[in-house]
């Protein structure tokens, strides 16, 4: 996270959002496609943590699981059962693949609250590309699985005739957006619960006003623990929702 | 995006070290945000789909299999125990039956030689009783014809000392009416 300086003249100087900025892991440089910037450290982090609770926690395979391999089969059955439950028996093939989201997800939003972190999650060019891969996934499948079919998706039967060509537009933009919220919700949550708390840090920097500070930051930090989890359920669950209406595509 | 400054800016989007606007709005980073991203999920995918998930599911199936198997043993126990628990009940009745049947046989028989013991002193009893009565019934007629006897006599010798004459059937008639009433 960035410096909370104080202004030469007494007064607070926030500067909450110099802790999403991108920099070089060693020197200083433009950063390019390959170089190895925070970016690249924190999502390493990332992986060791997943691969730590679901390659290396399970490696005992017991039948009575340990603390680690309970957490790691409670995460697997909590997706599986998403997948399952909302997208249909028939979308259990795109289980890995939901559950390579979850778990970068929520690990990636966990590990930016450790403090002096950086939260991949919270920028726009992750999450974008995310809702992006769904976005297209969804869009392929219901393609392949359909043909021309999955077009029904945005022509409402149930509907008088008469409204069916509004409704199809309006289908149709909401189809579109979904990408856009779906990436929008998931790194603005994140950017502004991290932004809200620096500010309330640089409050700290007056005497009388820091007690307040820390327990706001406290109460917000709790909230952000909360925001990280239900941010990542709800990423993966709206996966799984359009997923349905890929491979479902009847209203 | 940003004024160029002197020092070392990595980006037109940081200034004096602090950002410009959003980060999360500079495109200058997206190509290395991106590529790191595709990186980080080609990788966590790749473990996930080889290693992690097949092995957690086989620990689950697994699991669910000896869950099964333990169930339908203690299932299988719980009957074998049941019937043991039968058997047990009917050898209990059929040996109360048995000892039943054995008191009552036992009783009969003891009933059998009591009855034995007692039907011939009874008889005996019975016989001498009967001698018995047989003999007072004896003794008492006697007595009694002796009785008449002196009674008559007696009767006569009255009669004649009043100096009536009294003939032996009269006599005899009002002794026997006498002793009568």
């Amino acid at each position: 996270m960035a410096t909370e300086a104080q202004g030469e003249e007494g007064g607070l100087v926030f500067h909450p959002m110099d802790q999403f900025i991108v920099k070089p892991l060693f020197g200083d440089g433009p950063v390019g496609l390959f170089t190895i910037t925070n970016v690249t450290l924190w999502m390493a982090l990332t992986v060791i943590a997943v691969m730590a609770l679901l390659v290396l926690g399970t490696a005992k395979r017991a039948t009575i699981p340990g603390r680690m391999q309970s957490i790691g089969e409670l995460a697997y059955g909590f997706i599986y059962k998403m997948v399952e439950d909302v997208a249909g028996k028939d979308a259990v093939g795109f289980f890995p693949y939901i559950m390579t989201l979850f778990m970068f997800i929520v690990f990636a939003n966990f590990l930016g609250l450790l403090p002096m972190s950086f939260t991949t999650t919270s920028h726009f060019a992750v999450t974008v590309v995310l809702a992006l891969l769904v976005f297209f996934t969804v869009t392929i499948v219901g393609f392949v699985k359909n043909g021309s079919a999955f077009l029904g998706l945005f022509w409402v039967k149930s509907a008088p005739l008469a409204l069916r060509p509004v409704l199809a537009v309006i289908e149709i933009i909401s189809y579109f957006v979904r990408p856009v919220s779906h990436s929008i919700r998931l790194a603005g949550n994140l950017m502004a619960g991290h932004a809200v708390i620096k500010v309330f840090a640089g409050f700290a920097a007056i005497a009388l006003v820091s007690p307040l500070s820390v327990v706001a930051i406290t109460a917000m930090y709790g909230l952000e623990v909360l925001v990280s989890f239900i941010q990542a359920y709800v990423f993966t669950i709206l996966t799984c929702v359009y997923l349905k209406d890929a491979l479902h595509p009847s209203h | 995006m940003a004024t160029e400054t002197l020092g070392e800016t990595t980006s037109t989007c940081v200034v004096d070290g602090s950002a410009v606007g959003m980060p999360q709005l500079c495109f200058d980073w997206w190509p290395n945000q991106i590529f790191w991203l595709l990186v980080t999920l080609a990788v966590i995918f790749f473990f996930l789909s080889r290693v992690a998930l097949p092995r957690i599911a086989s620990v689950l199936a697994e699991r669910q299999g000896s869950i099964t198997n333990d169930l339908a043993a203690a299932e299988d126990l719980k009957s074998r125990a049941l019937e043991a628990e039968e058997a047990y009940n009917k050898a209990l009745a059929e040996a109360r039956t048995e000892a039943q049947k054995i008191i009552a046989e036992a009783k009969a028989e003891i009933q059998a030689d009591l009855d034995d013991a007692t039907a011939k002193p009874d008889a005996e009893i019975a016989a001498k009783l009967a001698e018995s009565e047989k003999k007072i019934a004896e003794t008492r007629a006697s007595a009694m014809e002796a009785v008449k006897g002196v009674a008559k006599d007696t009767a006569g010798e009255l009669v004649a000392a009043m100096g009536t004459k009294a003939d032996a059937r009269t006599i005899t008639a009002a002794v026997n009416a006498r002793m009568k009433g």
